[in-house]
C-alpha cells in the first residue's frame, strides 16, 4: 500500500493541491462515454456536434468532475476520503486539448471526530480559462492516530 | 417586449415530487472501466485484494461513479437528468454536478435511487432562452443514504 503523503497537520489554508493534467482526445471521450453511460453524440460525433452549432466535439462535463475527483484522491490517498465535490460547467473544453485540474485549500477544521479540509477546485483550458469552477470537502488522517 | 414564461404551472407542480425508486448495481468491472477512463493508476480501483487490505469491502466506486441502472429491455428504466415533462427545447448541456458521499460505495453494492426535481429557472442566455433544472438523486443501500447527487441541466 502506498504511504500517506499528506496529513491533516500538514495542510494550510491557501495551500495548492498537486495539479493534474489530462489530454482529452476522442479515444478518452469514448472511454468515458462507455464508462459513464453518457452516449450523447456531441462528445464523439463531429458532424453531430457541428449540427447543434458547436465548433467541434466537447469534453463531457462529468469527466471534468471525475478528473477533479482523481486529483483529490491522488493527493489524499490512501487514508483520506472525498466527501463532497460540486462543480459548475461554465465553459466548454474542446476535444484534443489538455484539461488542467487545480485546487487550493480554503478551510480546515475538526468536526464530529473527523479532520475536514475544504477546497476551491477548478479545471482550466491550456489558455488558463477556468471552465469548471467548484468546491470540495475531503477528510484526512491525523499524524497522531 | 417581454417573452411569455416557458415555465407552466403544470411543470412547476413536479418540483419536490419524488419518483419511484430504480435499482443500480455497482460491480467490479464497471468500477475498473470508470477508473481507467479517468486515468487512475492506484491499484485500489483495479485489484480487489488491494482494496480489502485497505479496509474496503471490495473495489470502491471512484469519485463520480454511482453505479449503472439495471437494464432490462422489457422494463426500461433510465436515470437521466431530463425533467419529467416536455419542453420546446431540443438541445441540452450539463450545467453542474454536486455529489455528497456519506458512506463508501463498493463493488457488490445494489443501491436504490429516487429522483426529485428541486429547482427550475428560466434565463435569457447567449444561446437564446434556456430552462435550467436541478434534479436531486438520493442513493440508498437498504435504508441507509450513501450518497446524494444534484445535477443541473440546461435545455435551450
Amino acid at each position: 500500500m502506498a504511504d500517506q503523503k499528506v496529513y491533516f497537520e500538514d495542510v494550510q489554508e491557501g495551500q495548492e493541491v498537486p495539479s493534474l493534467t489530462m489530454y482529452c482526445d476522442s479515444q478518452r471521450l469514448v472511454m468515458w462515454a462507455a464508462a459513464s453511460g453518457d452516449f450523447y453524440q456531441i462528445h464523439y460525433d463531429k458532424d453531430f456536434a457541428q449540427s447543434t452549432g458547436l465548433p467541434d466535439r466537447i469534453v463531457h462535463g462529468a469527466l471534468k468532475h471525475a478528473l477533479l475527483g482523481r486529483m483529490l484522491h491522488e493527493w489524499i490517498a490512501p487514508l483520506g476520503r472525498v466527501k463532497r465535490l460540486a462543480v459548475q460547467y461554465r465553459g466548454m473544453d474542446m476535444v484534443n486539448q489538455n484539461v488542467v485540474c487545480k485546487g487550493v485549500v480554503t478551510k480546515k477544521y475538526q468536526k464530529d471526530g473527523e479532520n475536514i479540509v475544504e477546497l476551491e477546485v477548478w479545471t482550466e483550458t491550456p489558455e488558463g480559462q477556468r471552465t469548471t469552477p467548484g468546491s470540495a470537502v475531503v477528510t484526512l488522517p491525523s499524524r497522531g492516530s | 417586449m417581454t417573452q411569455p414564461s416557458i415555465i407552466t404551472d403544470e411543470m412547476r407542480a413536479y418540483i419536490g415530487r419524488e419518483s419511484e425508486p430504480i435499482v443500480v448495481e455497482v460491480d467490479k468491472t464497471s468500477c475498473r472501466m470508470f477508473a481507467r477512463a479517468v486515468g487512475y493508476t492506484d491499484p485500489l480501483f483495479y485489484d480487489e485484494e488491494e482494496a480489502k487490505r485497505r479496509g474496503y469491502r471490495s473495489i470502491p466506486a471512484p469519485p463520480g461513479f454511482l453505479g449503472h441502472p439495471v437494464y432490462n429491455p422489457a422494463r426500461p428504466q433510465r436515470l437521466d437528468y431530463l425533467p419529467p415533462f416536455q419542453t420546446p427545447f431540443t438541445r441540452i448541456l450539463n450545467g453542474g454536478t454536486d455529489i455528497e458521499y456519506y458512506e463508501d460505495i463498493c463493488a457488490g453494492d445494489v443501491l436504490t435511487v429516487t429522483r426529485k426535481l428541486v429547482d427550475m429557472q428560466e434565463r435569457q442566455g447567449r444561446l437564446g432562452p434556456m430552462l435550467i433544472t436541478v434534479t436531486e438523486f438520493t442513493y440508498k443501500r437498504g435504508d441507509q443514504v450513501v450518497a446524494r447527487f444534484r445535477g443541473t441541466l440546461i435545455q435551450y
